[in-house]
């Protein structure tokens, strides 16, 4: 690796120049623009990014970076993602994959890197639908909906991919959006932070499919009740200038209320480091009509990182066993025939 | 009821024999194995070679005394060369009346037959499906039966231990294996050795597998119950220093030696698996040597972490069996895109779906061979014996590499478990393994931009600068970018398979392992019958039949030469295998020859006579 001073890069350095085959209108440009501005102000060399995804439109992505990359299997990123990160811990291993890849096809593997706090940063583009196969319904879309696949309607429930990525146990779990630029590319610059598996939930449109699907939250009229920023140490204020608010009940129960000068003593104070996930459960599980959408992060804790745990065993085995070839072929009995 | 009488007088007459087959068999909780494999350790100790075969249950636990409960365990040791573990035991050890229903039409007629008379009880007998003792009826005339109460005498010996009486029984492998030691004349020393090691940290536990395995040796001596002692000399091995080593083992000290050769880090990502998981366990010790292990949550996820470090330039390698070898599939595929080097160890055990977990088979051919989708060649290796296992590991890691190419290299049940002697190799005897790693970008025409000579494609470590690149599923072209240019794509495809194909060129052409050219028979095999194939050939020609005999360990690309012998041979070549005819499919075809299969799929590996018979009914046909 170059000991050089890290170059300062401009957005367009992390430009593969590959022409990009998206959709025209597509939430995944946004996406792309705020990744490529986020990388370039890293300080961290273009060579060092391994960017790592599965199919689908949004797994096109690395092909659009110019950075080290795998365009890999439907809903296995994560695996190869986890080999690169154990064969070489320095490398800054990026996952990009969408609400089918990493929750359908991809689950399991997607639990186990968060499970294991692999230090992968990982962009779900949630759609809540499958773009690249023409649009059927995902494990996001809302029940009842009717796609290619379910003319009568999907029958099946959705999952809220916050909550999946917390009852894995993941470390650093946020949600933002294509059409925030600034707080995406603050999310992306957390993540990136964070030592061991990040989970980014960021709502895209699909303007073909399923277009709108995130129109309540990313309308610039419907935000203003539909999203509350998390911010840490600050109560969950939303509204009109602030007006409403996020509270416990103490029977464990949000509800929102009109802010009254924050002397509700039951008032959500935003904390992302409390070390018990169940603030984060529940906020991941707020939605409208009845609740604004949580952007921002969710939860944010140290735990060991699994290549370290995994760089560590080696570490100590190399210097309290033997490292003779010859002595291991032979193991502990021979005998020689003359 | 032909029960033996102690010896009278004197001491008891010594007879030196060539060989010995041992059949051990008890509940798989009676320490069959571990008894088998002290046994075969302590022979190749003395100097004999020595071949074993390891049969046990799929079950953990089953049910005691029941026939599907039964474990087993066959060796042969002799003075001479032997291959395989013996068709027919010298002496059978039976724990219990299921053990011996089981195992007797394995035993000689005239054969040695312990048993463990405490533990043929009305209820076990019951079990084994046994209306009467058959140590009271007819049906063991012929045989030389020593029923010993193993059990009691085991309790006795331990009578002055705190152990409960659970402990003290479980010693009762000990007892018997100490009597196998007095009737066959070997040395206590290094399984007390062994028993110090192991139960190190439980002092009591070695001390009281001690008494027993002596209260079994003076038992045999001072009741004098047998009325030959043996004893089998030592074989005349080429000079070196050996070990003891099975196939699974053999295969994780190759990731070492590959490790030390290349200079890479070995990346072994696996998902447990009969009868593979034993290369996970033993890899696992490696760290030291320069091997990671990763226990994936399937796997598709062992072999993608295994793909994902060697795009980070190290070798990933996984293990599995056939369930596990289809799941892998898709990411082959990925793997024959992307060129990198990929090691995929396939552990075969009898099938389709979880089949015969515990018994072997190579009936995984086909998959190996062809079960991906699209044009996805890889080359196809597979190991002749349990000391092979190391050689091919490290031949399937070179050509990996130096091919830029996963390769498969297939194992089974049999070698996996069978243990033998292995000369041991000297580091510096092994050849080096080396590797490139592009790292300028001015020589850097593109990601596929293939060696001339090999056809390999430039490997390039993420944090090199001024290489990002970008590698996947989709065809590329030269230069790497996407393309769904219709001639690229099949020119791609068609270099993908020239890159394999010219692999032949790398790898020793076809040769015969035993006899000539101008014979009347030829054998042909793969994998883990080369030594039943090999031992029937020598047989055959000592009794003066024209037979030769030919081993592959490459199946893709086959090796040159190949066509000319089997043209040569068409109709009078014979192809054992342990599946319905998967080689012998691909040959016929390929070389438009005609060969006659030996088709065995029992579990189990073929018996030298079986090959033998049918060698001499076609010479006889052929006549
Ligand atoms: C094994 C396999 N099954 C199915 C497909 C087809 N396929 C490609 S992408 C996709 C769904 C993608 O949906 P999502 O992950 O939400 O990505 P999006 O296109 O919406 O960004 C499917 C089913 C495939 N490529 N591989
Ligand atoms: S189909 Fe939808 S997700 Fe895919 S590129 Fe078009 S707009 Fe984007
Ligand atoms: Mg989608």
């Amino acid at each position: 690796m170059s000991s050089d001073p890290v170059p300062t890069y401009k957005k367009k350095d992390f430009s593969s120049g590959l022409e990009v085959r998206w959709c025209p209108g597509c939430g995944d440009y946004s996406i792309l623009n705020a990744v490529q501005t986020a990388f370039a102000a890293m300080g961290v060399p273009r060579e060092n990014f391994v960017i790592v995804s599965g199919i689908g439109c949004s797994s096109r992505f690395p092909y659009y970076m110019d950075t080290y990359g795998i365009h890999g299997v439907h809903g296995r990123a994560p695996t190869l993602a986890t080999g690169i990160k154990l064969a070489r811990p320095e490398l800054d291993v990026w996952v990009v994959t969408g609400d089918g890849d990493g929750l359908a096809i991809g689950g399991n593997h997607l639990i186990h890197a968060m499970r294991r706090n692999v230090g992968l940063k990982i962009l779900m583009f949630n759609n809540r639908i499958y773009g690249l196969t023409k649009g059927q319904y995902s494990p996001t879309s809302e029940q009842g909906k009717v796609t290619a696949s379910t003319p009568l309607g999907s029958i099946d429930p959705p999952f809220q991919p916050l909550s999946v990525a917390l009852g894995a146990g993941a470390t650093f779990v946020a949600r933002t959006a294509d059409r925030f630029g600034k707080h995406l590319q603050e999310m992306i610059r957390r993540a990136a932070c964070h030592r061991g598996a990040a989970f980014i939930e960021v709502l895209q449109n699909c303007n073909i499919f399923n277009n709108g699907a995130w129109g309540q939250i990313t309308g610039k009229q419907e935000r203003i009740d539909n999203v509350v920023y998390l911010e840490q140490g600050q109560p969950l204020r939303f509204g009109e200038e602030g007006r409403r608010a996020l509270i416990l009940e103490e029977c464990g129960q949000p509800r929102a209320v009109e802010w009254n000068d924050g002397g509700d003593p039951r008032l959500i104070v935003h904390d992302e480091t409390r070390p018990e996930p169940s603030m984060a459960f529940l906020l991941s599980h707020l939605a409208p009509p009845e609740f604004p959408l949580p952007l921002g992060v969710l939860r944010d804790v140290p735990a060991p990182a699994f290549e370290d745990l995994h760089h560590e065993q080696i570490r100590r085995a190399e210097q309290s066993e033997s490292n003779d070839l010859a002595e291991l072929l032979a193991g502990p009995s021979t005998w020689t025939i003359e | 009821m032909t029960s033996q009488s102690p010896s009278q007088g004197g001491t008891t007459p010594r007879q030196r024999v060539e060989a010995a087959i041992i059949r051990l068999a008890g509940d798989s909780g009676d320490g069959i194995q571990l008894t088998g494999s002290r046994m075969s350790e302590t022979s190749a100790l003395a100097g004999n070679d020595v071949a074993t075969l390891p049969d046990y249950p799929a079950e953990i636990r089953a049910p005691a005394g029941t026939l599907p409960g039964v474990s087993g365990f066959q060796l042969q040791f002799a003075s001479k060369s032997v291959l395989t573990p013996g068709d027919q035991a010298d002496a059978l050890v039976a724990f219990n009346p299921a053990a011996l229903r089981v195992n007797l039409s394995g035993l000689k007629q005239g054969g040695i037959l312990i048993v463990n008379s405490d533990a043929f009880d009305a209820n076990n007998l019951r079990k084994a499906g046994y209306d009467h003792s058959p140590l009271e009826g007819h049906e063991l005339e012929g045989f030389r039966v020593y029923p010993v109460g193993i059990t009691s005498i085991t309790r006795q010996a331990l009578e002055q231990t705190d152990l409960s009486l659970r402990a003290k029984d479980r010693c009762k492998n000990f007892f018997a294996l100490g009597m196998l030691y007095w009737l066959y004349s070997r040395p206590l020393e290094p399984t007390l050795e062994w028993l110090r090691r192991k139960f190190a940290s439980q002092p009591e536990l070695a001390e009281a597998n001690e008494k027993v395995l002596r209260a079994g040796y003076n038992y045999a001596e001072t009741a004098r119950i047998f009325q030959t002692v043996y004893e089998v000399a030592h074989a005349p091995l080429p000079a070196g220093l050996y070990r003891s080593l099975d196939g699974n083992e053999a295969i994780a000290l190759a990731l070492a030696a590959v490790a030390h050769q290349s200079g890479l880090q070995v990346f072994l990502g696996s998902y447990p698996i009969t009868p593979a998981s034993t290369v996970l366990h033993r890899a696992g010790r490696l760290k030291a040597h320069g091997v990671a292990t990763f226990q994936a949550e399937d796997e598709i996820a062992a072999v993608g972490a295994a793909l994902g470090a060697s795009f980070a330039g190290a070798l990933g390698v996984t293990s599995t069996s056939g369930p596990g070898l289809a799941l892998k599939g898709e990411m082959l595929g990925l793997a024959v895109m992307m060129e990198l080097p990929l090691l995929v160890i396939c552990v075969q055990r009898g099938g389709p779906s979880t089949g015969l977990p515990t018994k072997t088979e190579q009936a995984d051919l086909d998959i190996a061979l062809h079960g991906r989708h699209g044009e996805c060649p890889m080359p196809v290796l597979a190991a002749a014996s349990p000391g092979d296992c190391f050689h091919m590991v490290f031949e399937a890691a070179r050509l990996a590499i130096r091919h830029m190419t996963p390769v498969i290299l297939l194992s089974d049940g049999y070698i996996a478990n069978g243990a033998e002697p292995f000369r041991v190799p000297a580091p510096e005897d092994l050849p080096p393994i080396p590797v490139h790693f592009h790292t300028d970008p001015e020589t850097f025409r593109g990601a596929y931009v293939r060696d001339a000579a090999t056809g390999a494609r430039p490997w390039v470590r993420p944090g090199t600068p001024g290489l990002e690149h970008r590698v996947g599923g989709l065809e590329k072209d030269a230069q790497g970018a996407v393309s769904y240019d219709p001639e690229n794509h099949e020119q791609m495809v068609r270099a993908r398979a020239a890159k394999i194909e010219g692999i032949e060129s790398d790898i020793p052409p076809a040769s015969l392992e035993e006899g000539e050219a101008e014979d009347d028979l030829l054998i042909v095999g793969w994998g883990s019958t080369w030594g039943a194939i090999t031992q029937a050939t020598r047989e055959l020609r000592q009794q003066g039949l024209k037979v030769s005999s030919l081993h592959l360990r490459y199946l893709q690309p086959l090796p040159g030469g190949l066509g000319e012998i089997l043209e040569q041979h068409s109709g009078r070549i014979l192809l054992p295998e342990l599946n319905r005819g998967q080689l012998r499919e691909v040959l016929s075809a390929r070389y438009g020859v005609t060969i006659e299969g030996l088709q065995k799929v029992q579990g189990q590996p073929f018996r030298v006579s079986e090959i033998k018979a049918r060698a001499r009914k076609m010479l006889e046909e052929t006549r």
